[in-house]
């Protein structure tokens, strides 16, 4: 498979401009900057690029909808904010390829409009942002940023401002508050960036891989990028793999290959360590539904999976999951889901902004009640009532963090519901030893013989 | 807004036109009744609230003429716009309901319950939602949250373990006074609201926090523990004020002032003033004219919603003979805790079953000297 993101990152010196330069970098901004901005939103729209940070929104699309008032400046806004648990590609693209972004910046900036552009990044990546800086101030003295870029009239600069350990700075209203010195609350939408963005501003918030994969979409074009994959799932991926796996990393894949060869083959993920067996995934990042291994492997009408947005959602959230942000977690059969589960919701509880009641509150007594169950005190009427917490919360929110903090729970408590009841039958048995495999996992059963 | 042109939209079945750019809770209060969808967060004459509290969820069944496919989701009605040919559906749809019965039960599950102490009792749209919308029982067994104490100076007392979090008397503070010394700390369920250093809040209008306060969180401390609400009778009256409109509410007893507020609309929010703007009031005349003789009387006070206020049909209550066991069926209480024992507020020892009818200030106040000198003494 041809890499195009992570194609160089082996290069000696890669993360200095020379290098950089010499393997051919900064040619899309020359590509570019000859185009009308039109003709670039144009080419990423072909290209069929999806949204890298969650969503999976098409880029060239949500570009299309930056409103455009006279005189009104308008601005990108990349999102380095990575904090979902499971997810680290940006990290490894920002610090190993910098370049790569800042590249990705200077094209999608003159496609928008935005004379400012900003980098969010997550206040722990603290080195990166001086990798970024330094990076920026290499493409400026070699005039790629600044006043009139290559003489095309066209003036960008590029500023990278950190967080402070936020996970909910990540979500985009959240971040533009927290760019403009606020605290950082999402927003109640509409409006939405696109018209009322940063110092209400038009404006477009995009993930790190999200602006870095338009380099490759310029240099070869939006329809050479869209014949890569597969439907609606173009181009290549990021995948940040963890867990009990042999090889955990960041892994660029092509979304044709099935999950089964992306946790086994000896290319990616190289199998599960000490000969343990395969019980569950998180497929995109800690949000989305976890899996057990069956239906991991095999939808639930027994084809294959595939690494990309449609398979992997296949079935919905009954037997299905999410893309998400590429967060890959494996889990082998020692892992206990209650545990888990439990860590989830601590997290989200944790990072809930408090500004809507049902999270505010809910992300806080799911916690407890896990923490009950977990520790042996939980009573079997928990399990309903973490379940109704849930869905009290999902959809009623302001912003997806309120999702993201239930969708984890249903869906452990959905396929895992016996190792819950397991843990309030068995309160003493459960402090010592782990519910173990059940009857969902590896080996594969066809979906049909489970009762 | 007025030359907006006009679209329909159709709430709970019955349909009416209003201005575009309205939004479905404005529309739905026009209808009024109980097709208006409750409200904790949002206040109109507050600019970007709502949004927050989610009490206001209502389904759109319908999106428009143009584009009829429902919302996916359940939409906050407060910050959500009609379109020409919108389908809305409140109280008709069950899954509002239900949702709605989840935010309720979100808003108390760490909610101290202390409404017998509490001196917005009475007058507060926590009560009302929870009689209106909320379900009976409690499914948590958790510690409720609490917070450290904070104090905002001699006027205005803060309850944090009350607060919602609406963020209304941010919005007040960054609206109608000078510079705003308060906000939000902290996030999540730790979030609080404070003036990060100890810090009184005394802006000319900052009372006005005390009035948008759904819950007792913000109460008015030259009122504090004076009387319960429906004990004392609203009374509109004005004086002439060089900072606001000078036309408020008294809240009497006998001769007694014993509270001054806003005038309230049937949204129990701030009413419009004569003079066409919103009808806040300066802290002059909040917490220094407490004398009849500095106000005009208008008349006794027409209050419009159904409060325990307009009720005001007061009858001593009989201390029951019976158990509580026999009063709940048979049903022992998990946990009883005397609030006179749980709460500061009440440790004077004021016995209220031993006073004939309704307690007066003067009463704790000698309660107060007794149990102060009992202090003194160290009788313990
Ligand atoms: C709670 C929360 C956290 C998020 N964190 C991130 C993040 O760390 N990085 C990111 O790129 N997107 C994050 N997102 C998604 C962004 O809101 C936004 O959709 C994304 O940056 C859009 O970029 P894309 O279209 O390129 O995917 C988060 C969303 C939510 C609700
Ligand atoms: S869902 Fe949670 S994080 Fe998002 S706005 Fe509401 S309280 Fe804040
Ligand atoms: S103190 Fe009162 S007004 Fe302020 S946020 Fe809390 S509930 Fe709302
Ligand atoms: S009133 Fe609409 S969300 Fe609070």
């Amino acid at each position: 498979m041809k890499k195009l993101l992570l194609e160089k990152d082996h290069i000696e010196g890669i993360r200095f401009y020379e290098t950089y330069r010499r393997e051919g970098g900064y040619k899309s901004v020359e590509k570019a900057l000859k185009m009308s901005p039109a003709e670039v939103v144009d080419e990423v729209k072909k290209s069929g690029l999806r949204g890298r940070g969650g969503a999976g929104f098409p880029t060239g699309l949500k570009w299309s909808f930056i409103a455009k008032p006279e005189g009104v400046p308008r601005h990108l806004i990349c999102n380095a904010d990575e904090s979902e648990p499971g997810t680290f590609k940006d990290r490894y693209l920002m610090e190993f390829i910098p370049h790569l972004l800042v590249e990705g910046l200077i094209i999608s900036s003159y496609a928008l409009g935005s004379n400012v552009t900003y980098i969010y990044i997550r206040g722990e990546y603290a080195w990166i942002v001086d990798i970024l800086e330094q990076a920026i101030a290499e493409a400026k003295n070699n005039g790629w940023l600044g006043k009139n870029i290559l003489g095309s009239g066209f003036d960008c600069e590029i500023y990278v401002h950190r967080g402070s350990g936020a996970y909910i700075c990540g979500e985009e209203t959240a971040l533009i508050e927290s760019l403009e010195g606020k605290r950082g609350n999402p927003r109640i939408k509409p409006p939405f960036p696109a018209v009322k963005g940063l110092w209400q501003r038009p404006t477009v918030v995009n993930n790190v891989e999200s602006i870095a994969a338009v380099v490759p979409i310029i240099n070869m074009g939006g329809d050479e990028y869209a014949k890569i994959g597969v439907g609606k799932s173009t181009g290549t991926k990021l995948i940040s793999a963890c867990g009990n796996i042999n090889k955990p990393g960041v892994y660029e894949i092509d979304m044709t290959i099935s999950v089964e060869e992306f946790i086994y083959s000896d290319e990616y993920c190289g199998g599960i360590p000490n000969g343990k067996r395969l019980k569950a995934c998180i497929p995109g990042g800690s949000s989305v539904p976890i899996l057990p291994a069956n239906l991991l492997l095999k939808t639930a009408k027994g084809e294959t999976r595939y690494m990309n947005y449609e398979s992997l959602s296949d079935g919905g959230f009954a037997t299905g999951s999410m893309m998400g942000s590429g967060g890959f977690i494996v889990f082998d059969e020692d892992q206990c889901i209650v545990r888990h589960t439990y860590t989830l919701s601590r997290f989200y509880w944790h990072e809930s902004c408090g500004q809507c009641s049902p999270c505010r509150e809910g992300t806080g007594w799911m916690e407890k009640i896990l923490k009950n169950i977990e520790y042996g005190k939980g009573k079997m009427k928990d399990i309903d009532l973490l379940w109704h917490v849930q869905s009290n919360i999902e959809g009623n929110t302001i912003c997806p963090l309120g999702d993201a903090a239930a969708w984890p729970v249903a869906a452990a408590i959905r396929h895992f519901r016996d190792e819950f009841e397991w843990h309030v039958l068995n309160p003493e048995e459960s402090q010592r030893r782990n519910f173990g495999l059940a009857h969902y996992a590896d080996p594969l059963i066809p979906i049909g013989e489970l009762v | 807004m007025a030359d907006q042109p006009l679209v329909k939209v159709t709430i709970d079945n019955i349909t009416i036109e209003v201005p575009a750019g309205t939004t479905i809770l404005n529309a739905a209060r026009k209808i009024g009744g109980d097709v208006a969808p409750p409200t904790m967060c949002y206040y109109s004459k507050l600019e970007d609230s709502g949004g927050k509290c989610r009490t206001c969820l209502v389904e759109v069944s319908k999106g428009s003429d143009k584009d009829p496919r429902p919302m996916p989701k359940l939409v906050a009605s407060c910050r959500t716009a009609v379109m020409d040919g919108m389908e809305v559906k409140n109280i008709t749809s069950q899954r509002v309901i239900t949702a709605r019965k989840g935010v309720v039960e979100f808003l108390l599950i760490n909610h101290p319950l202390d409404c017998p102490i509490c001196d917005q009792a009475g007058e507060c749209d926590l009560q009302d939602l929870s009689y209106g919308h909320g379900e009976e029982g409690t499914r948590t067994e958790f510690r409720r949250r609490t917070f450290e104490k904070h104090t905002l100076g001699n006027q205005i007392q803060l309850h944090m373990t009350r607060c919602i979090l609406c963020y209304r008397c941010v919005l007040v503070a960054d609206q109608l006074t000078k510079t705003r010394q308060h906000g939000v700390l902290d996030r999540g369920d730790r979030a609080e609201i404070a003036t990060y250093i100890e810090k009184s809040l005394d802006n000319d209008f900052i009372g006005n926090v005390i009035d948008v306060c759904p819950v007792g969180a913000l109460t008015d401390r030259t009122f504090r523990f004076k009387n319960r609400v429906w004990f004392t009778k609203p009374v509109d009256a004005h004086r002439n004020c060089s900072k606001c409109c000078g036309e408020v509410r008294l809240w009497m007893r006998g001769d007694e002032v014993f509270r001054v507020t806003t005038r309230r609309d049937i949204w129990n929010e701030v009413a419009t003033a004569s003079d066409g703007k919103t009808g806040w009031i300066c802290n002059e005349c909040r917490f220094e004219k407490k004398k009849v003789s500095d106000w005009v009387i208008e008349g006794p006070t027409k209050v419009n919603r159904k409060s325990v206020i307009s009720a005001n049909k007061y009858v001593a209550a009989t201390k029951p003979d019976e158990f509580l066991e026999e009063v709940m069926k048979g049903v022992k209480p998990r946990f009883m805790l005397d609030i006179h024992n749980e709460s500061e507020v009440n440790e004077p020892e004021l016995r209220l079953d031993l006073i004939d009818g309704p307690a007066h200030s003067n009463d704790f106040k000698i309660a107060d000297e007794a149990h102060n000198k009992k202090l003194l003494n160290g009788s313990e």
